[in-house]
Order: C-alpha cells, then structure tokens, then sequence
C-alpha cells in the first residue's frame, strides 16, 4: 500500500501522480472540464448566431411537399406540420427499407454459400460492386438513369389498366374501405385467433400421434374460409380503386387514383434496399460461417433436408451473431435514408433545407434534425437490443 | 506495491467498468440531449444580445476588408448570366461583376476579389457568420430575409420575376393550362414558396416537384417527369440559352408570359453595419448613375480630365470648373476617384447588363431593368 502522509507527499506531484486512486480522479477533471468548456464554447458561438428559439415553427410553411405518406399537411399548414410530414415520409423509407434490405440481405448471403458456383458468384458480385461504390452516387444513378428514363405517362407500360408504370412513377390498384370495414377486421381478428388455437391444437396432435398433419395449411385454409365468407356477408366493404390516366389543362397527362410510388421514393428506396442488403449479405454469411460446422453435419446425419437444415438448424442459431450487426445496419439505413435529399424526396433534411430558406433559422433546425435521428436511431437500438435478448440462450 | 493477484485484480476492475459502462451509454445519450437542450435554452433567452460581440466584429467589415487586402463574395456558381462558373475556373455573370466593381472601388484593381461559392440554403449563414463579406448571389429582397436574418439589402441590380418554362411544342399557353401538372422548382428559393400560393389563387391544381438543383431539374424536365418548371426569369433565360442541344436546344423550350412574382435581387450585407453598407450600396448606385449620365468605360478617362456637368464631376470625384471636388469618396472611407476605377475597369450598369445578361436572352431595352429615363426601374439617387 501506498500511504500518503499529509505535509511533503502531498506536495510530490509525482507520488500524487502516481496512485491509481489520485490519479482517476483527476483524469475525470480533467475530462470533465473539458467537456464543459467544449459545450460552453459551443454554447457560447452559437449565440453569435441567429437566434436559437423554436417560436418560428408555428408560422405558415407556405411550400408544398410532393409527397406524404399518411400524413395531409397542405402549404399553409404551420412549418411544424411540415417537418411532421418530413418525418413521416423518413419513417416510411426507413420501415420499408429496413424490411426489404433484409430481406434482401439474407437471400443474398445464403446465395453466397451456395454450393451452386453460379448463384454465389453472382452474390458475390452483387455484394462486392455494390458494398464498395458511394450510395450517393447508386441513388442518383437509380433515380437520373433509371427512373427518368421510363416512358412517358401516355407511353406508360400498363397492364390491362391495372398499373402504370412511366416517368411519373408505379401506380398500382388500391382497396378504398366503407362503412363495415371495421366490423370486418374484428371479425377478420377473431378468425386469425380461431386458426392460431387449431395450428397448435393440430401441432400438439402432431407431437402426440407422429406424422405431419400440415398444421399450418389447415389454419391458413380456416382464416381464408373465414376472411371471406366474412367479407361477402359485410356487403364486400373494399372497393377496389384502379389507377386511370387523366388528362388535364391543355393535354397533361398524369396517372390517378390507386397507390402511388413516386419515381423519386423509389430510388431512394431502391438505392438504400440494395446498398444495405449488400453489408446484411456480409453480415449473414457471417454469422453462418461462424457456427461450427458439426451442427449442418449433425442435422444432415438426423436426414433433415436442405432447406430444414437451413431453417431449423443454421439460421435460428447464426441470429444470435447477425442481431447486433445487423442493428447498425438498420442504423446506417435510417441515417443514409438522408441521401433522399439530393433528389427531391422530401424527408427530414429536405423540408429542413426548405423551412431554411423560407425564414432562416438554421441552427435550430438542424438541431431538430440532429434530434429526430438521434430519437429515431435510439428506437431502433431499444428494439433491436429488445429482439437481441429475446434470441440468447437462457442461462449458460 | 502492487498485489500479487494483480492481473486478476484488473480483471474485477474492468468487468466493475462493463457493468457501469452499459448503465452509461444510456446516461451519455441522455447527457448528449440534455447538452442540446441547454445550449437550445441557453442560446434563445438571449435573442437581445445579438447585437453583442458578433456586430461589434461585422461592424468593421469595411475596415477588415481593407486591412486584409481582398474582398471576399458569396455568389452562384450555377446560373448563367448572374453567377456562373465558366470551364476555366473563373466566374462570370452580373453578380460577379459587381463583386469586381467592389474590389475596383475598394482597392482599384476589380482582381481583388475572392469568391465563395453560396448555396441557396447556405447562404445567409456564411454572411452571418462573417465567413463573406457580402452576398451577390440573385438573393430576393424580402422582408423577412431582410428583418429576420439580421441582414440587409443595399440596392436592387436586377428586377426578377417569377416565371414558367414549357416544352414549346407544348400546348400550355398560360398557368391555366396547367391544371393536373408536375412542376418543377429548385428548392432554397423564394418562387418554391410563390408556386404554390400563386397557382392557388388561380384555382389551379399542380404537384410540385422540389428538386437539389438546376442540373436535376434539367434531368427531370428533360425526361418529363415535369411538363413545366419555374423559376426566376432570369434563371430561366439563363437555363434556356444553354440547353443542351441533343434535348433539342433553346428553340425547344418557351416562357410563359405571366410572371408570378417580385424578385428583386441585390448585394446583402450584414445588418448595424452601416459604413460597409453604405459603400456596397453607392458602388451599385454609381454604375447606374454613370449609366445615367452616359460615362462608361470608354469615355471615364476623357471624361474625368474634363467632366462635362457637375453631376459627372460628383460622380467621378473631380473638380468641375475650377470648383471643389465633392467629398463622395472620402466620406465612404474610399478614394476620391474611386468610381473611375470601376467604371474603367468593370463599366456601368449597361456595359455589365450587355455583357453578362443580354447573351442569356433577355433584352434591356422596354424591361424593368431599362433606366428610369426609359421607363425602367433602375435609378440612382442623385450623388451630390
């Protein structure tokens, strides 16, 4: 032990230096304080600039979005309205990105272990081209070489007035819902339950008797009986809503009606699904390549087929490598689903950039925009942590 | 001293840590937002104090830009006619000739300039944070702009309007024609804001499609992913003239004839500035007096050796008849002769008008920008 004896020793720096316990505690000081000036520094520039309060939020947005996704902000609406909307169409990229891209990302990974040299060479290339080039520049190409060049809306590919693809985008038939819709999904909910109690009433016969009795086809056959008996006796509450092509003002052509994809969500989409998917490939493959390979030779010994080993043995366990990984990948979707900006997808940073010109303010709107990423990254991180836990072993 | 055990030792410590570090990845997260936070609370009770130490600094502009030696400009790099960069590197348009007239003025030698390149979105905040000296980028005079922004306007060098460009094999004749349309707009400009409250009050339904930049729109506009666009006319024009000839050329586009706004744009200088002001705004006013009263590059020498009116003599800060030279110069904290140099050097307002926005297309003569002795709006109050 080192003893400090009050008096000479405390006056040796380098004895006080030198115990562990001093030592810490003046290393967290010293961070400390550095820490605080930093933010006071910072604090203190950014009252250099403009004003920094929030009140400019409730004033008239003025501009129009070109697209929202459930959300009906119209151009005098307040600008708080606006960046909802902004957030919303994040979200809406972010969702089904994330959704796409891994799906995408297994397909890819598994087909880069394929036994077939065909398929993994070409999972190979598509991981390799497309993980090694800028996502900015992937999204342009989507958008300039691909999207643009689509016919125009009285050229449009079309499929017997179903859907519509041109350079103004996919439109695709809708259902609008009526009165009874409701009626219907609880009704719709009630026979989702009644078909989960015979999967597992099916499923524990199966264990008792042996054999398969196709648990799952039998519940999905009862929901389809019920879902649309249901339907026809609620007075079919969906109409469907096909797209048509209108033509406007002096010979405009457009596409109405039905969903809408618009050119520009689709490449942002598209552009952030296959760049992803490449890093989730990677991520995959991984994790498959990192469980011993006892456990495939051991399920083939039990004559499990391909696919079973696949389902059944290899990826419930390679899970519990991929999660965390796979977390910053839905991570670096959400904060690259930004990119969006460069053509004219109005997420976040867009309606930001515009809300900017419209009445300056940038320090607090890029801090709003700072925010909401760091909000909906830590949701994403809470989740996935969640979904983590959930798939390790219980106990060792 | 240290234990015999003491690797293990290290080992207790740092599991100790790991349990402490999973609490405090949450906590620096938490930190992290509550930082925002303060700085956010910090920063908007003090909206009074903006006339603090940041105008204390901006109020020397002129003799900042004086003892560095080089006036440094916020402009376009984009659009031809008023802020453009050409293949050689250098940049061209109206803007950055009064970027030049400003150096001429300021040093005599209109080289003396360095250019920064603005973004629509960008740029208020390079002006505030003292990063330019003074922005020249086709910035519209508006109140907020000019109220809000703590910055502002010294005089109008091109009166602008709003304006819709259409395929011209189109059969769009005005914005009624529109109804239905995708429009096209850059976003970080005022007309993304005018579009739609302008085609409200026409009753006419449109989307409107918010683009980066001119060169995506030029993409989309091309591929018709948008039947119009719209702009500032004089971004139009300057957009037109150099449309690329395999989409068919500047033949192949048409303007409307409506303009949907006011669009007068000018120099921008930060606000309780007023010496730097004052020098930027006479700087303009003395290109479109020369104009006036007919000095130009050609004639300045002739005309300074022997200035022909009173008015000429003002302006070029010479002595007329024997008389004394006016104090013009001086009292701006300039030479005296400071508009020789920037008449002989970059012109008047007709020799940078005929120089850098007549090639995009649009003529001088029975537009806005004509002199008010033509029935245009650019005038000059009277130097003396």
């Amino acid at each position: 032990m080192v003893t400090i004896r009050w008096g000479k020793d405390l006056t040796d720096l380098g004895l006080l230096w030198r115990r562990r316990r001093t030592r810490r505690i003046i290393i967290q000081i010293a961070i400390a304080v550095g820490v605080g000036l930093f933010v006071f520094y910072m604090a203190d520039k950014a009252r250099d600039l403009d004003d920094l309060g929030f009140d400019f939020l409730s004033g008239s947005g003025d501009f129009p979005l070109s697209t929202q996704w459930l959300t009906n902000y119209e151009s005098n609406d307040t600008l708080l309205g606006a960046y909802g909307a902004g957030i919303f169409n994040t979200v809406r990229l972010v969702v089904i990105g994330i959704v796409l891209a891994t799906a995408l990302g297994v397909f890819a990974g598994i087909a880069r272990l394929s036994t077939n040299w065909l398929v993994s060479r070409l999972a190979t290339l598509y991981v390799e081209t497309i993980r090694n080039t800028p996502l900015l520049i992937q999204i342009v190409i989507w958008y300039v070489v691909v999207f643009l060049q689509l016919p125009r809306v009285e050229d449009a590919i079309e499929y017997s007035g179903l859907f519509y693809l041109s350079v103004k985008g996919l439109a695709l038939p809708s259902l609008t819902i009526d009165g009874s819709f409701g009626i219907w999904v609880i009704l719709l909910v009630l026979g989702a339950v009644a078909a989960y109690v015979l999967q597992r009433w099916l499923h524990r016969k199966e264990e008792q008797e042996g054999g398969s009795k196709h648990t799952v086809a039998w519940a999905f056959l009862l929901f389809t009986v019920v879902a649309v008996v249901t339907y026809l006796l609620t007075g079919t509450p969906l109409e469907p809503d096909t797209p048509q092509v209108v033509i406007t003002g002096a010979n405009i052509y457009s596409v109405s009606g039905g969903i809408q994809v618009e050119p520009e969500f689709a490449a942002v989409l598209l552009g952030l699904v296959i760049y992803t998917g490449a890093f989730i490939a990677e991520i995959v493959r991984g994790g498959i390549q990192a469980l011993p390979k006892g456990q495939t030779e051991a399920a083939a010994a039990l004559g499990l087929s391909g696919y079973q080993r696949l389902t059944l043995i290899i990826l419930p366990q390679a899970l519990r490598i991929i999660i965390p990984p796979l977390t910053n990948q839905f991570l670096n979707l959400t904060k690259n689903s930004s990119l969006a900006v460069v053509i004219g997808y109005p997420e976040i940073i867009f309606v930001g950039n515009t809300m900017i010109n419209k009445i300056g303010h940038a320090a607090p709107v890029y801090l709003m925009i700072f925010g909401t990423y760091l909000l909906l990254s830590l949701a994403i991180s809470v989740g996935m942590n969640a979904f983590n836990r959930s798939v390790q072993l219980a106990g060792r | 001293m240290l234990p015999a055990n003491h690797g293990s030792a290290t080992l207790d410590r740092f599991k100790e840590w790991g349990v402490r570090m999973k609490f405090s990845k949450y906590m620096l997260m938490l930190l992290a937002l509550l930082a925002i936070g303060m700085i956010a609370a910090a920063c908007s009770g003090d909206e009074d104090d903006d006339d603090g130490a940041a105008s204390v600094a901006a109020s020397d502009t002129l003799k900042t830009v004086l003892g560095r030696g080089n006036v440094i400009v916020g402009v376009k790099d984009s659009q031809p006619g008023f802020g453009n960069l050409q293949p050689d590197g250098t940049f061209a348009g109206q803007d950055v000739e009064y970027a030049h007239a400003l150096a001429a003025a300021l040093f005599g030698d209109k080289s003396k300039v360095e250019f920064v390149v603005a973004s629509a979105s960008t740029r208020f905040e390079l002006l505030s944070a003292a990063e330019i000296d003074v922005l020249i980028r086709t910035t519209t005079w508006t109140s907020s702009r000019d109220i809000d922004l703590s910055s502002s306007f010294t005089a109008t060098t091109f009166y602008d309007g709003q304006g819709i460009i259409v395929d011209a094999s189109s059969a769009v004749q005005s914005i009624t024609d529109l109804e239905g349309a995708t429009i096209c707009v850059t976003s970080g400009t005022t007309t993304e804001i005018n579009l739609a409250s302008r085609l409200a009050a026409a009753g006419v339904n449109h989307t409107a499609l918010t683009l980066a930049g001119d060169a995506e729109i030029l993409e989309a506009f091309a591929a018709g992913r948008c039947e119009a666009w719209t702009g500032d006319k004089g971004n139009l024009a300057g957009q037109r003239s150099s449309y690329p000839v395999e989409d068919g050329g500047p033949e192949s586009l048409r303007v409307l004839p409506e303009t949907l706004s006011k669009e007068p744009l000018g120099p921008v200088v930060r606000d309780g500035d007023t010496d730097w002001y004052d020098v930027v705004q006479w700087v303009v006013f003395g290109t479109m007096a020369a104009d006036e009263l007919g000095v130009n590059s050609g004639n300045v020498a002739t005309m300074s050796s022997a200035p022909p009116s009173k008015d000429i003599a003002n302006l070029l800060g010479v002595s007329f008849e024997g008389g004394e030279p006016t104090n013009f110069g001086a009292s701006l904290g300039l030479s005296p002769t400071f508009m020789q140099a920037v008449i002989g050097q970059v012109g008047n307002y007709d020799e940078i008008y005929e120089r850098t926005i007549a090639p995009i297309g649009l003529a001088r003569a029975g537009s806005l920008n004509a002199s008010w002795l033509d029935g245009g709006l650019i005038y000059s109050p009277p130097i003396k």
